[in-house]
């Protein structure tokens, strides 16, 4: 999968050098003598930052990594958004210099089976469990996130609805999971319990699948608020639980290729500076603070 | 490798056959008649016809997808009949890409058997059913070049089949996207398994075809 987002981003590249040019041939054509100012070279190196998925389609990046490349010009930052499995995974095989992920369980294995030695709190989002608008397995109003899982299952298991899962071992799949054995319900297959969907997919299309199934899922606020409007079958059925907490941590990868750079992305994420950046974001936009910062 | 078929890998695997076989004998049922009349029947519009098979064989999965996922969402036109996310939706997207090119292919097959055959059957008699069926036993070679084509061009496409499949587990997860699942969660292994599964099938079906092609040469040159 990351093949093909560095493919796209090299398509984005062309694309927007092809502009730059025609901009440039369109400017030489009404001023002849463009004098060009030649800003001083600066050498950079690229720094292979792996994330999910879910941050990538909330927008933090945009905001988050231009800041970083200018308070550190020497460091340019790839993002190959993945699944945590994938994220971890790049770590293991040290293809990133440096993680942003929400797996706790999964960062402290990394760490534990010797590919990387610190990982630090930089900021928490939470989940949402969002079903049909008619609330079929009466999930609204539940006391916690378990009686809510308990709810949809006793009401999938009556056939009324259904619960679609991403599948995919993403840090949205690790936290669903984690309630299914909070709530001491045997983890559901799709083979065995047919009200359970499993689409191993990203969490857009997950989202579209329990729509048109008329079934739950869990998202975090971010994706959520972003794709709400496109999804008028679906609406919140149970939020603000603790259990619902979604904690991103930063791991630096030993000895990877760019790992200084690494190190200075991780060190940048948890200053005062950056930390703003985190909690600024999508106040404007959706009127409430999507990413809640707290690094230590 | 194989062996990691703690996963469902053959689950997997079987789940791509029955779908893709299923839109290929769809696409033969519909594309045979359509290719043989193309290609063997002279009308007006035949040339624009032929353009646009031809075009068809081309067209790109992605597109079919989001046309195909559109027309089924709820909110779409064939929306009460609730097929998105489900078998049959993939072997309706499946079959619109396949249909161009069985077409594609039988009208080339059927074009390319000499007209004085034709007309000599019909001059000692031969009925229209009958010229059909000489036709197509003549251009045999190249109907199952069709099917093998048609096949093909489904069992390895990828956009299609996640988009109006969803690539939900144990139902529409056939190997293409369970290779995009298995690659974004690092598991390298089922991946790769699926992915010497299916080059096994793509590899079966070009040396079926180049063996029908050598033989079909043979046969013409020994003067059948």
């Amino acid at each position: 999968m990351h093949r093909f987002e560095w493919m796209i981003r090299r398509g984005r590249l062309v694309g927007v050098s092809l502009a730059v040019a025609l901009v440039l041939a369109a400017s030489g054509c009404t001023t002849p003598a463009v004098t060009p100012t030649t800003p001083e070279p600066v050498a950079t190196s690229d720094v292979v930052l792996a994330s999910t998925t879910s941050t990538q389609d909330s927008g933090l990046f945009d905001v988050l990594i231009p800041a970083f490349e200018k308070a550190e010009p020497q460091f340019k930052i790839k993002v190959i958004a993945v699944g945590s499995g994938e994220a971890l995974k790049m770590g293991e095989t040290k293809d990133a210099d440096v993680l942003l992920v929400h797996s706790p369980a999964g960062e402290k294995k990394l760490i534990a089976d010797g590919f990387a030695t610190a990982r630090n709190d930089v900021m928490y989002n939470d989940f949402l469990v969002v079903g049909p608008t008619a609330d079929p397995a009466s999930v609204k109003g539940s006391a916690d996130a378990v009686t809510a899982m308990v709810a949809i299952r006793k009401a999938g298991a009556a056939g009324k609805t259904s619960f679609v899962s991403r599948g995919d071992k993403s840090g949205t799949n690790t936290k669903e999971l984690g309630l299914w054995v909070a709530s001491k319900i045997p983890t559901p297959t799709p083979t065995v319990d047919k009200w359970y969907l499993s689409t191993g997919q990203g969490m857009g299309e997950t989202l579209k699948v329990a729509e048109d199934k008329g079934g739950y899922t869990l998202v975090d606020r971010a994706t959520w608020l972003s794709m709400a409007s496109t999804l008028p079958g679906l609406a919140i059925a149970f939020e603000k639980d603790k259990a619902l907490f979604n904690q991103y941590g930063v791991i630096v990868i030993p000895g990877s290729k760019n790992e200084a750079g690494g190190q200075a992305f991780a060190d940048w994420i948890v200053s005062p500076d950056a930390q703003k950046v985190i909690g600024d974001y999508g106040v404007a936009k959706y009127g409430q603070q999507l990413f809640v910062p707290n690094a230590k | 490798m194989l062996a990691s078929g703690a996963v469902g890998v053959w689950e997997i695997v079987w789940a791509s056959i029955v779908l893709s076989g299923s839109a290929t004998l769809l696409a033969l049922l519909i594309g045979l008649p359509v290719g043989y009349i193309v290609g063997a029947k002279r009308f007006i519009g035949r040339r624009a016809a032929l353009i646009i098979f031809n075009a068809g064989m081309g067209l790109p999965p992605t597109v079919v997808g989001l046309v195909v996922a559109m027309t089924l969402s709820r909110r779409g036109p064939l929306g009460f009949m609730g097929l998105l996310y489900t078998r049959p939706a993939v072997v309706i997207a499946q079959l619109v890409i396949a249909v161009p090119v069985v077409i594609a292919i039988t009208a080339a097959a059927v074009a390319s058997v000499p007209r004085e055959l034709v007309s000599q059957a019909r001059s000692l008699g031969a009925g229209r059913l009958r010229l059909g069926v000489l036709t197509l036993s003549e251009a045999r070679m190249g109907l199952l070049a069709a099917v093998a084509g048609g096949f093909g061009s489904i069992i390895s496409e990828v956009g299609a089949a996640s988009m109006v499949g969803g690539n939900l587990e144990g139902d529409t997860r056939v190997m293409t996207t369970a290779m995009m699942l298995f690659s974004r969660q690092g598991q390298y292994g089922p991946a790769l398994a699926l992915a010497v599964v299916l080059m096994a099938i793509v590899i079966f079906v070009n040396v079926v075809l180049t063996g029908l092609q050598t033989s079909a040469e043979r046969w013409e040159r020994d003067g059948g």
